[in-house]
């Protein structure tokens, strides 16, 4: 069987280099098309009519007015009357018009009667919930005995609330009928699934939708599916016999699609005198909307904690369900069990580096951690710069550094691709992949221009559309190891290829030769060789293609990583306002392929970690069941002023590097909340039990938080 | 969707009351329009629309004739009229700077203002800086330091950073508080947009290759 690997360090000419991403150019000019700046001809504009109570029957609809307008071309009720509604800024009714506006004075015009019905929105309380679903508690070893003989106990309640995706290119699409067919111009994770899903519920045969998506404006793990909206774009299309556009506003966006569950939890944690942990006991709740939510993986990374006890409990709320948001459960189980951690060192009065590195036995990879946290603490300066936790009001402005451990999985996905050698020597893979921002076409790019030693302007790589073979959709950090590794197998075999035509030629094996420096050669006599377009030649009138595939042979990814991640804030006393002033990320990924572009995601994940960790929350109105704040005013993102020094370190070498391709898109986002955390903990002498961590919360936590925690 | 492939889509012409009127009318064909709708607030004044209205503005240094409702933002009719789609709708309220485009060269959010009051005006988009062949400094220095990711809050930055270094040249920490902190970016490129406007305590850009 052919031999399907990496090539050695020292023989890379683009995996683990710093190219600029390849569609930067027309992203920065603004060239770049993205599926809601399609404008094809005849376009007509959708608006959504959504449901102002959280919890309602429609008991009648008119829509006469707005049919009757003139530039409306159809109407289309989503919900009619004795539909129940769950949740404000559900879709009731949309409408298809010659402009946007026509479209919102019709979406305005249509006349709904509701009956409201009780709703619920505030999960934290769980004990008023109506609906609350709690699950089978869980033991592991013997808790009760654990805690009895621990030095040391903390026990602590703490949260944080849902949040948005908010994606800054709302949902959405343009879809557009010829004949029976349709293609849509999707804003979607999911280019190579999205068209079966339109197809079912639409009735119509998978083969005849088309999903391009060139270039999205941000996922995060909201945009897998048509959703309704994508349904009704198309219905809207259909009947109208024109393309029709149809986005979310902001509102919309922040309301329905997409939010990452909330996660509150009372903890008590025991350490022995050693400090090692040996007892756990977590009564957990939260929600995802009306699905409610499972359980986070708890305790978070120390998961071979002995003597564990495990409740959840799952509280539906009258809000949109959530989606999986960046690294799903992740960030909460992290913050959850990290805060718990730090406040134990407290208690045991040991610098928390040195708690998590006793116990890093209970992890699963407690030598990339131990590795991570002596890089991270030297980055730090945190020996010399680390103080104890103290309560002091000398300085209106404290300043205090935290620590927080996490990983992920990061496996490959499924994925297909074609790789076709032309005579004229240009090269090409097609895949029916996606670039979410991630770099995806990049890195593609290079793997291609490594196996055939070309460089990147000398490739060409075609994504974005469900008629390329099929590739998986991006989540879960799953990309990069499903595209590089087929996308590897199909150049490599195409390549082989090759050379068979070119050996005689050289008159050597096919396997003696080599493609590098953009020729073909003789391994060690390069001048018995060729220029790689007169190699290409030699495949006579049709190219050469191969299939790749991943699952496939050879050892190109694995998965499982860590990661460390280290903050420092400023706090101020008076006023409860928290600066972050610098964040530390040292993080493993396997074999990098493009460095840059793995910093980049780093650091993306330490900015977003900042928003989540300082200021973003949904804020549902117990009253109206609204949420307050589903605005970018009132949901505030990090701004570039808010994130501090960011530095990265990205582990490499033989040791990493021969793991093969890992994800990386999750892994950094997941422990900023609980290093800020710790952090402010560790400037203000208490814990602030909840996530986000605004001037109000800091203030409550120093009013009542009395003695250091 | 431009202007011709549309059609019929604003058939009302300029809908002009009041006692001005055909004044009115004459001088706002082309360029002043925005300076007759910004006079309006004065007592017996003409009323503009709420039908189509006939501007003229120059974008991207191009003379653009339309006809359009006042309600219409500088945005809307950017992206849906002109096919200019460089500015993005990321906020539509003035809060995230993803719609930035230079307005006589000056940063203006384009979700909030009426397409009808920068007629006679010359918009500059994140495309008239230039294209991918010519880049404009700054769209090099985002492209080599990695300052953009899904790349939709991209054009915006790149616009306010455009009015920001023309501003200053050497900006201080309060300088692109000013002129960046109206810009959000949610895959997290801070870093790379710090490198490229420089300020205290970055070391500037990051090689390419």
């Amino acid at each position: 069987m052919a031999d399907y690997s990496w090539p050695e360090a020292d023989r890379r000419g683009q995996i683990g280099h710093r190219p600029a991403r390849l569609d930067g150019p027309v992203k920065s000019t603004g060239f770049a098309r993205y599926p809601s700046d399609q404008n094809p001809p005849g376009l007509l504009a959708a608006k959504i009519l959504t449901c102002p109570h959280a919890h309602a029957r429609i008991l009648g609809m008119d829509t006469s007015a707005a049919e009757a307008l003139p530039g409306v071309r159809v109407v289309h009720v989503i919900q009619g009357e004795g539909s129940e509604i769950q949740w404000a800024g559900d879709e009731v009714a949309a409408v298809a018009a010659e402009t946007e506006d026509i479209a919102r004075d019709a979406v305005r015009a249509i006349r709904v009667e509701y009956e409201v019905l009780p709703h619920f929105v505030t999960e934290e309380h769980r004990d008023r919930a109506p609906a609350a679903q709690p699950g089978s508690e869980r033991t592991d070893g013997d808790p009760d005995a654990a805690f009895a003989s621990a030095h040391r106990i903390v026990e602590q309640t703490l949260g944080m609330p849902q949040m948005a995706h908010m994606c800054l290119e709302p949902h959405g699409q343009v879809a557009g009928w010829d004949g029976d067919e349709l293609e849509v111009h999707a804003s979607t994770q999911a280019v190579s699934t999205l068209g079966g899903q339109f197809a079912s519920e639409l009735g119509i045969p998978a083969t005849q939708v088309r999903i391009r998506t060139e270039y999205m404006g941000g996922g995060f793990g909201s945009k897998f599916s048509p959703d309704r909206w994508g349904i009704v774009g198309a219905e809207l299309a259909r009947k109208a016999g024109a393309p029709v556009k149809l986005f979310l506003d902001r509102d919309q966006e922040v309301a329905v699609a997409g939010s990452r569950p909330s996660a509150f939890a009372r903890i008590r944690v025991g350490a022995d005198e050693q400090g090692k942990l040996v007892a756990w006991d977590s009564d957990s709740w939260g929600s995802g909307g009306l699905p409610g939510t499972g359980q986070t993986p708890l305790p978070y990374v120390f998961s071979r904690l002995p003597n564990r006890r495990l409740r959840h409990t799952s509280v539906p709320t009258n809000l949109a369900g959530s989606r999986a948001w960046r690294a799903p459960n992740h960030p909460q189980a992290c913050f959850l069990t990290m805060a718990c951690l730090d406040d134990l060192a407290n208690e045991l009065d040991l610098d928390p580096i040195d708690f998590l590195d006793r116990n890093l036995d209970l992890t699963g990879r407690a030598d990339v951690y131990r590795e991570e946290l002596g890089i991270a603490a030297e980055m730090a300066g945190w020996k010399e710069r680390w103080q104890p936790r103290k309560r002091s009001r000398e300085r209106a402005l404290q300043r205090g550094m935290g620590v927080s451990i996490h990983t992920w999985g990061g496996r490959g996905h499924s994925s297909n691709c074609d790789v076709t050698v032309h005579p004229d020597g240009a090269v090409e893979v097609r895949i029916g992949s996606q670039d979410i921002g991630t770099g995806t076409r990049t890195v593609v790019a290079q793997v291609l221009a490594e196996t055939f030693g070309l460089e990147l302007h000398q490739v060409h790589v075609s994504m974005g559309d469900n008629r390329f073979p099929q590739s998986g959709p991006s989540g879960g950090s799953s990309t990069v190891g499903g595209v590089s590794a087929s996308t590897r197998r199909a150049a490599q075999d195409a390549l082989r290829e090759v050379l068979a035509r070119v050996a005689p030629r050289l008159e050597a094996e096919p396997e003696e030769l080599k493609a590098a420096g953009g020729r073909v050669y003789v391994e060690g006599e390069p001048s018995r060789g060729m220029s790689w377009p007169e190699a290409a030649a030699q495949i006579g009138g049709a190219p050469v293609s191969a299939r790749g595939r991943n699952p496939g042979p050879g050892r190109l990814i694995s998965s499982g990583v860590g990661g460390v991640q280290i903050a420092e804030v400023e706090v101020d006393m008076d006023t409860g306002v928290v600066r972050v002033e610098r964040m530390i990320a040292v993080q493993d990924c396997g074999l990098i392929i493009n460095r840059r572009l793995a910093e980049s995601q780093v650091y993306g994940g330490l900015i977003m970690g900042v928003g989540y960790a300082l200021f973003e929350e949904w804020i549902p109105d117990p009253v109206t069941g609204r949420l307050l704040n589903a605005d970018m005013e009132f949901y505030k993102l990090a701004g570039l002023v808010d994130v501090g020094s960011l530095e990265v370190h990205m582990m490499t070498g033989p040791a990493y590097d021969g793991r093969g391709v890992i994800g990386l898109g999750e892994p950094p986002v997941i422990s900023p909340g609980a290093a800020i955390s710790n952090a402010v903990a560790n400037a203000i002498g208490v814990r602030v039990p909840y996530l986000p961590l605004t001037p109000d919360r800091v203030l409550d936590a120093l009013a009542g938080g009395g003695e250091a925690a | 969707m431009s202007d011709d492939a549309k059609g019929s889509g604003l058939s009302r012409r300029s809908f002009l009351r009041g006692g001005a009127a055909g004044a009115l009318a004459a001088s706002l064909l082309p360029e002043d329009a925005a300076a007759a709708v910004a006079e309006n607030d004065a007592e017996g004044a003409p009323t503009v629309g709420p039908g189509a209205v006939e501007i003229e503005l120059e974008v991207n240094g191009v003379a653009r004739r339309l006809e359009v409702e006042p309600r219409v933002t500088l945005l809307d009719g950017l992206r849906d009229r002109l096919d200019v789609t460089g500015p993005k709708r990321v906020c539509d309220r003035g809060t995230c700077g993803a719609c930035t485009v230079l307005e006589d060269g000056r940063p203006v959010y384009a979700c909030c203002r009426l397409m009808i009051e920068s007629a006679g005006r010359s918009i500059t988009t994140v495309e008239g800086l230039g294209s991918p062949d010519a880049m404009h400094d700054v769209q090099q220095a985002f492209v080599e330091n990695d300052a953009q990711q899904c790349g939709y809050c991209t054009p915006g930055f790149v616009v306010a950073t455009v009015a920001l270094l023309a501003r200053s040249p050497a900006p201080t920490e309060q300088d692109i508080e000013a002129g960046l902190g109206g810009n959000f970016c949610r895959c997290g490129t801070y870093k790379g947009i710090r490198a490229v406007v420089g300020g205290p305590g970055e070391p500037g850009g990051d090689s390419v290759g």
